[in-house]
């Protein structure tokens, strides 16, 4: 039985004429242990394949089973990692995590509790701005007191959506390799959406692109094997990096091209002289 | 928004220290003195009041002037021209009797100013006197289970300025009780906000007297037997229910447009219904609902003055009336010392508000 089955999910946004299905005919089965990415276009879907997952959103048609179950309604056993942060600027970080911790682990004393949120603002590196405000921290420190906020819920399975999508380059570097060295710990179930063909191959067991929308569905999947942990300079020098890259990015600009060319529509040009003002 | 978290706790201070941060926030940060902030941030603010003050003079002057001569041309015309020089030489002479009543000048306001505040002393003065005299037999009427007797002579200036202070603040309060829970409950639901808003759209524009009158219909049948007083309770649900609409609306406005992300949040951590509302919910719209409170301030006071001018109720409102009815020589000039009192109240009101305003809100600040 597979842990994470998406069975032909289409889901679609109003009704009647204005009718959209973004997603359509998605057919995704995640074991346990791993890590899938999924790349896509910006506007493909990707935030509601990501929301169908989690569980704020129900599709139209199809099923989302976990662990065999129908999703339906968000779960601590889903801790999700959101594209925008989305932590409550009002609390500090300690008690952005710590409203988690709380909520995940109702009956835990106090004291338990409180060395939770210490120890998963540590394993982020934060324990300096405990009491510093989201907007006393830069996008890169909010985004890993998001990941903390996840991860200590204790979660079997994390859901990143574009986790590092808002992040200059060196930033999204040094966070991969955090995420990757927390995830190597335990090995939770992990799904990454990302639009970095790069980062999907450096974080995944399993590459899959997403066909952009409206009627985004899923394209053949690439499986990564690369050992881990995986060195970034040398995946450059990568025979099998380079194959698998070159093989995504080509799949995913013909898609670009197909939706380009899509439209073959000839428009007439009226036809119109300038009107001479000289005589 | 004290959170139970011991290791996360900020740094607060006791209450004395809570104070006098809030008084240094109040003041405006002092900018860095050179001569082009002088001249911007005192110099010429100093200058648009010598300026005001001086048309205000000029205008004072030239009415005084229609009002002297209608004055010696009526007295010319009903009884000669030697009651018109006695008129004249009368009005000259700054006799109090034959005074032209006009709008006072800026001198004449500031006399009246520091007559009232004289006037204050000596009720004070006198209060004393009389709390001193009666202190004996008052504790041996309260030793006899018998009321103590209370001072009832006329209150001065100052005591009328804490009075609307105190009808103010109560009307105030009341529009908090009522505006910000049905607020948030309208806010919370559509069909709730569909259904209240032709009653918040009807009741928003009506006028602070027919307001006036509608409680004064209902208050006065129910404190018929009571020996409450009956003005106070008028006035101050009169002012509430005028001024809570604007919380009100931004209370619900505030609700129901909270960020998408944070309901998400609420909703991937499971809170209940109860801790998405106080842990997620009310926070967020916080900076809206204090947008609301400081608006519902500022009305209050506004319409506060007016309600006291109808419901006779002591305070600012009544003096000014009295004044206007009595007519007596320095009455004009009283009720433009009000008017100054009655705004510069409103604006520190305002001011404080706006400082609470800008301590709730977590990402922008508030301008005046």
């Amino acid at each position: 039985m597979a842990y994470l089955e998406l069975k032909n999910v289409s889901m679609t946004y109003g009704r009647g004429a204005n009718a959209t299905e973004v997603l359509s005919n998605i057919n995704l089965t995640i074991e346990e242990g791993e890590f899938v990415a999924i790349v896509g276009f910006t506007g493909s879907g990707k935030t509601t394949l990501v929301n169908l997952i989690n569980g704020l959103l129900k599709p139209t048609s199809g099923e989302v089973l976990f662990k065999g179950e129908p999703v339906v309604d968000t779960s601590h056993e889903r801790g999700v990692i959101f594209q925008n942060y989305s932590l409550l600027p009002w609390l500090t970080v300690g008690q952005n995590v710590h409203m988690a911790v709380k909520e995940a682990f109702p009956k835990a004393s106090k004291k338990e509790i409180n060395a939770r949120v210490e120890e998963y603002v540590a394993m982020v590196n934060l324990s300096p701005a405990i009491n510093k405000r989201p907007k006393e921290l830069s996008g890169g420190m909010r985004q890993r007191v998001s990941v903390a906020r996840a991860l200590a819920m204790n979660p079997e399975m994390i859901i990143m959506d574009e986790p590092l999508g808002a992040l200059d380059a060196l930033t999204r570097g040094n966070l991969q390799d955090e995420i990757l060295k927390i995830w190597s710990k335990d090995k939770r179930t992990a799904l990454l959406i990302t639009n970095d063909v790069d980062e999907g191959i450096y974080m995944a067991d399993r590459i899959i692109p997403l066909k952009p929308g409206p009627n985004a569905t899923l394209g053949p999947e690439f499986n990564i094997n690369i050992e881990r942990p995986r060195d970034k300079t040398e995946l450059n020098d990568n025979l099998e990096y380079k194959k698998t890259r070159n093989a995504i990015i080509e799949y995913l600009m013909g898609i670009g091209e197909e939706r380009k060319s899509a439209s073959k529509k000839i428009y007439e040009l009226p036809e119109l002289t300038p009107k001479s003002f000289v005589a | 928004m004290k959170q139970s978290v011991t290791v996360v706790q900020d740094e607060k201070g006791n209450f004395g220290t809570m104070v006098k941060d809030f008084v240094i926030k109040l003041i405006p940060a002092m900018p860095k003195w050179n001569g082009k902030t002088l001249v911007r941030k005192v110099l010429i603010p100093l200058a648009s009041i010598i300026l005001f003050v001086g048309l205000w003079h000029v205008g004072a002057k030239a009415l005084y002037n229609i009002e002297a001569d209608y004055k010696i041309q009526k007295a010319l015309t009903d009884q000669g021209q030697e009651a018109a020089d006695q008129m004249a030489a009368c009005i000259a002479s700054g006799d109090v009797s034959c005074q032209p009543n006009t709008l006072p000048s800026p001198a004449q306001v500031w006399t009246s100013f520091n007559t009232l505040i004289a006037d204050h002393k000596a009720i004070s003065a006198d209060k004393a006197e009389f709390k001193a005299k009666t202190a004996a037999l008052n504790a041996k009427r309260e030793a006899e289970g018998k009321a103590p007797i209370v001072y009832t002579g006329r209150p001065s200036f100052v005591d009328q300025i804490f009075t609307s202070l105190k009808t103010v603040f109560a009307g105030f309060l009341l529009a908090l009780i009522i505006a910000v829970p049905v607020g948030v409950i309208i806010g919370l639901s559509t069909t709730l906000r569909n259904s209240f808003n032709w009653l918040i759209q009807i009741f928003k524009p009506v006028s602070p007297v027919v307001w006036l009158l509608l409680v004064f219909m209902i208050v006065k049948t129910m404190t018929k037997d009571s020996e409450s007083d009956s003005a106070f309770i008028i006035s101050f649900i009169s002012v509430g229910l005028c001024a809570m609409w604007a919380t009100l609306v931004n209370t619900a406005m505030g609700v129901a447009t909270v960020d998408k992300d944070y309901i998400n949040v609420a909703k991937v951590l499971k809170l209940g219904p109860i801790q998405k509302v106080f842990k997620v919910i009310l926070p967020s719209s916080l900076p809206l609902i204090f947008t609301g409170l400081r608006i519902t301030l500022s009305v209050a006071w506004m319409v506060l003055i007016a309600i006291e001018l109808l419901a006779q109720s002591p305070g600012l409102g009544s003096f000014v009336w009295e004044e206007f009815q009595n007519g007596a020589n320095d009455s004009n000039s009283k009720i433009i010392v009000a008017m100054f009192v009655i705004g510069i109240i409103g604006f520190l009101l305002d001011r404080i508000m706006l400082t609470v305003q800008n301590m709730v809100s977590f990402n922008k600040n508030a301008t005046a």
